[in-house]
C-alpha cells in the first residue's frame, strides 16, 4: 500500500517547509488518474502524523474531476475510469486534469 | 511583526481570518495603521504550499536521470506483477546478449537476495535492494543502488522493480524507458484492471506465450486493450523459454542503447 508513503511523504514536506509548526490540517488535492486512494490516505493518515507537528490535524482532500483532450477529434471530455477514451473512440487524448498529488495548503496553530 | 504568526517576514504564508478575507504575510501592520485590520484575528492562519507530493522523489529522479545520461548508460525499470518472469526473461537476455551488451540489475524484493543470485549466475553485476514491507522502490533507493552497482559507461541497467502492478507506477526512479510484463498465466484483463501500471509503460511484454495453448487467454483482447490504455507502448508477445518473440524485445532495446555502447 503506497498511500502509507504518499502521506509520510506529506508530512516530510510539511516538516521541511513549515519546521516546527504546530499543523491543525493539511488540505491535498488528489487525481483520480494519480494513482493514489483518497479513502486509503484518509485510513493511514494519523498513523502517519503520529509523533509529529502534523498529529491531531484534519484532513481535507479535493479531488478534481478528471479532464482530457482529444488528439483526434479535439472534443474536451471527462472519462469516468482511468482509462482515458474519447467518446469518437480514440485513445489518444491529453490528460488536462487528474493527475493531481498536491498539498495545497495546510493551517498552523 | 505579529508575534503568532510572524506576518511581516517571508511571502508564502496567506492569512484567513474569521471573516473569510485573506491576504498575504506583511500585507498589512499589527499597529492597527495597515490596511485590512478593522476586524479580529484568529491566529490560526492558512499556508499555501501547492507543493506535489512527490516532489522530493521527482527531484531524486531527476538527478538519477542525469547521472546516467552523463554516462550514456540506458536505465529500464521493468514492472509487473509477482511471477510474471521477470527474472527469468533477464536471465536469458543477460545470457543471449553476452558480449554485446553490459547489463547491470537493481533487483528489487520485499526480502531475500534470490533473485540476485541468479542474475549474478547470468553473468551481471547485481545489487539486491530489499524493501522490507515497502512495495516498490524510490528514487532515493535507486540513486543508493546505483552508487553500490557502478555500472560502466555505455551499459545498461535494469531495474527490477517490486512485483506490483499498483504502487511502482507512481514512482519516477530516473529510468528512460518502463517496460511493463503481464504474463498470459495472469488472464488478458489485467491492463484494464491496473490501467495505471500500463498507461505509462512504453514497452508491454506479454510473457510466457508457449503456454497460449494451455489457456483461454485472448492475446487479440489484450493487444486490443492495450491500444486503448497505453496508445504509445510497444506491445510484443514474448516467450523467454522457448524464445519466442525474444529477437524483437532484443531490438527494442539494441535501438535505445547508446550508439556507443553496441560492440557486438
Amino acid at each position: 500500500m503506497h498511500e502509507l508513503a504518499i502521506a509520510e511523504g506529506v508530512v516530510d514536506t510539511v516538516t521541511q517547509r513549515l519546521p516546527g509548526a504546530r499543523i491543525t490540517s493539511v488540505h491535498l488535492e488528489i487525481g483520480a488518474l494519480s494513482g493514489v486512494v483518497a479513502d486509503s490516505i484518509r485510513f493511514c493518515f494519523d498513523l502517519a502524523t503520529e509523533g509529529t507537528g502534523l498529529e491531531g490535524a484534519t484532513l481535507e482532500i479535493t479531488e478534481p474531476p478528471t479532464r482530457c483532450r482529444c488528439r483526434s477529434c479535439g472534443t474536451e471530455f471527462r472519462p469516468d475510469s482511468p482509462i482515458v477514451l474519447c467518446p469518437c473512440g480514440s485513445a489518444d487524448a491529453a490528460v488536462l486534469a487528474g493527475e493531481e498529488l498536491k498539498i495545497l495548503s495546510v493551517r498552523v496553530a | 511583526m505579529c508575534a503568532t504568526c510572524g506576518c511581516a517576514d517571508g511571502a508564502q504564508i496567506r492569512h484567513q481570518h474569521d471573516d473569510g478575507t485573506w491576504h498575504e504575510r506583511g500585507a498589512h501592520q499589527h499597529d492597527g495603521a495597515g490596511p485590512g485590520h478593522g476586524h479580529p484575528h484568529d491566529h490560526g492562519q492558512t499556508v499555501t504550499l501547492e507543493e506535489k507530493v512527490l516532489a522530493r522523489n521527482d527531484m531524486l529522479a531527476r538527478q538519477n536521470r542525469d547521472w546516467l545520461r552523463g554516462r550514456d548508460i540506458l536505465a529500464l525499470n521493468l514492472m509487473s506483477s509477482p511471477g510474471a518472469g521477470k527474472t527469468t526473461l533477464l536471465e536469458r537476455t543477460a545470457r543471449d546478449l553476452a558480449g554485446e551488451l553490459a547489463i547491470g540489475v537493481i533487483e528489487g524484493d520485499q526480502e531475500t537476495a534470490l533473485d540476485a543470485d541468479r542474475m549474478r549466475a547470468a553473468g551481471c553485476r547485481v545489487v539486491q535492494v530489499n524493501t522490507g514491507t515497502g512495495c516498490h522502490l524510490d528514487a532515493l533507493m535507486v540513486r543508493e543502488a546505483l552508487t553500490a552497482l557502478d555500472p560502466p559507461e555505455g551499459s545498461v541497467v535494469v531495474i527490477e522493480n517490486v512485483g506490483n502492478l499498483v504502487c511502482p507506477a507512481l514512482f519516477d526512479l530516473g529510468e528512460a524507458h518502463r517496460v511493463v510484463l503481464a504474463s498470459v498465466t495472469e488472464g488478458a484483463d489485467k491492463p484494464v484492471k491496473y490501467p495505471h501500471m500500463f498507461r505509462t509503460a512504453d514497452l508491454v511484454l506479454v510473457s510466457k506465450t508457449d503456454l497460449l495453448p494451455y489457456l483461454d487467454f485472448d492475446l487479440a483482447r489484450c493487444t486490443a486493450d492495450l491500444g486503448t490504455i497505453s496508445p504509445a507502448a510497444t506491445v510484443v508477445p514474448v516467450s523467454a523459454r522457448a524464445g519466442d518473440g525474444i529477437g524483437r524485445w532484443y531490438d527494442w532495446l539494441r535501438q535505445r542503447v547508446p550508439p556507443a555502447s553496441l560492440d557486438g
